[in-house]
């Protein structure tokens, strides 16, 4: 059984390698003559100013936490998914009131404008 | 065969996956390559200009096919610069981190019904595990370069690729709920029968909500608000140069034929042929996944970029509900004696 995965954990340190080799070898072969105005940040010709890392705009958190709690739901969606031929009629209307919870949460956040950009 | 086995003893097993990863690697890095050269050719075509056409092997021109390899050796003698108030560790180690996922993936991927690496049951959720991770690398790329351009490229980038893996979750939800499998294999087995019984007819909203996420996914025009070039220049590879780039510039490509090949397989009938007394075979996979490359360097040349706030409400207001909506239309279908339509 588990040695199925064998193959799987030899693929991700291939990807790795991939990753890595080619990095290693540019720079090897590339030329490597650093000087101070080469190694500013990119600013598009102004000279670099303040720290670039900076505060930001909170939606991006927001959405970072909504995407937790929809992934979270997909996450439970999958076995329930896959067996729903076998649960039947129960286990159907069972996820409904959970996906109608879900459903009310969204709607409420819609409403509260977590979802605008302008 | 047997005088290896006998010579490698115990280090048989790991010798003889490595040469098949190898087997799936190679022709798919080839494949990225290649890419690369049609999307410049095709857009070429597309706006009446030639693209490509004279970089070939041994003095002929041959429509530009040696380009691809010029252009790795081009960038393999470019100086990796690595700027000045960067964290070095993770500056190097984010292309790293975008690729491994867009690799990893290949590793459950089926060419035929027998011809896949690691036949696991779970195939579908490592898929989705795996390319979760691909946002990581360009959100390091993006703290790790220490400048503005490359910090809000990121932010806006990894925004939308987690809003709209959440509709790609939905979408694949349906999928599970037609195959009744998460195993790759079995969820193409359960689309035999012909062009008219492969999933894309039954799910055809989660279809199209598959393929446009795929293409927010992967950043690509008209969702490439992360490096629009006309505001934020190259997004979160803004510092990036030499390799460092191209490993960047292979991983975005890298998931564009994952995504194309998953489509293919979960709502295209993978393998299976579309008119019944043909033989199945890689092929037909092989022409599903190219039309839809097609298709996404057709997307590119055709359609103006979206704005920031137009993504969003897309990915939110639209795909989510729809999904949700067709999920429970699918479950409730299947309670009821018309189930089989959506099989």
């Amino acid at each position: 059984m588990l040695e199925n995965y064998f193959p799987i954990l030899l693929f991700i340190l291939v990807g790795l390698a991939i990753g890595i080799g080619p990095m290693l070898l540019g720079w090897v072969l590339a030329p490597n003559r650093p000087d101070a105005e080469k190694l500013s940040p990119y600013e598009c010709g102004f000279e670099a100013f303040e720290d670039a890392r900076m505060k930001f705009d909170v939606r991006y958190y927001l959405v970072a936490i909504l995407f937790i709690l929809f992934d979270l739901e997909i996450a439970f969606l999958f076995p329930w998914a896959v067996v729903l031929e076998q649960i039947g009629a129960f286990g159907f209307w069972s996820m409904v009131v959970f996906l109608a919870i879900l459903v009310v949460g969204f709607v409420y956040e819609w409403m509260k404008g977590a979802l605008e950009w302008e | 065969m047997e005088l290896f086995q006998d010579l490698l003893g115990p280090a048989w097993t790991p010798v003889w996956t490595l040469v098949k990863i190898v087997a799936i690697v190679l022709p798919l890095l080839t494949a990225v390559a290649y890419l690369t050269w049609a999307e410049r050719k095709v857009i070429g075509w597309m706006q009446v200009r030639m693209g490509p056409n004279r970089v070939g092997f041994f003095g002929f021109r041959l429509w530009g096919l040696g380009q691809p390899i010029a252009d790795a050796v081009k960038l393999l003698t470019k100086e990796i610069i690595i700027p000045s108030g960067a964290s070095r560790g993770l500056f190097l180690f984010a292309p790293v981190l975008a690729i491994a996922p867009a690799m990893a993936a290949w590793a459950v991927i089926p060419f035929t019904d027998r011809l896949v690496l690691a036949n696991i049951d779970a195939s579908l959720l490592y898929i989705l595990a795996i390319t979760s991770m691909g946002v990581y690398g360009v959100i390091v790329a993006g703290w790790a370069s220490n400048s503005k351009y490359a910090f809000l490229g990121s932010l806006r980038s990894a925004a939308q690729i987690v809003s709209y893996e959440i509709a790609m979750g939905f979408a694949l939800v349906g999928v599970l709920m037609s195959a009744q499998s998460l195993n790759l294999v079995e969820i193409v087995k359960g689309q035999e029968g012909g062009f008219w019984h492969w999933y894309w007819l039954p799910l055809f909203p989660l279809f199209l909500v598959y393929l446009i996420s795929g293409v927010a996914e992967t950043n690509r025009a008209p969702f490439d608000v992360a490096e629009g070039e006309s505001e934020i220049v190259a997004g979160f590879h803004v510092d990036y140069s030499g390799m460092a780039f191209a490993v960047f510039f292979l991983a975005e490509y890298a998931n564009m034929i994952l995504i194309s090949t998953l489509t293919s397989l979960m709502f295209l009938g993978g393998w299976l042929s579309p008119i019944p007394g043909l033989p199945d075979g890689f092929v037909w996979l092989a022409a599903k996944v190219s039309f839809i490359l097609l298709l996404f360097l057709w997307f590119r040349a055709t359609f103006p970029r979206y704005r920031y706030d137009q993504i969003m409400r897309l990915g939110w207001k639209v795909f989510i509900p729809v999904t949700l909506f067709w999920i429970l239309l699918v479950g409730l279908m299947m309670q009821t004696p018309y189930g089989h339509l959506f099989h």
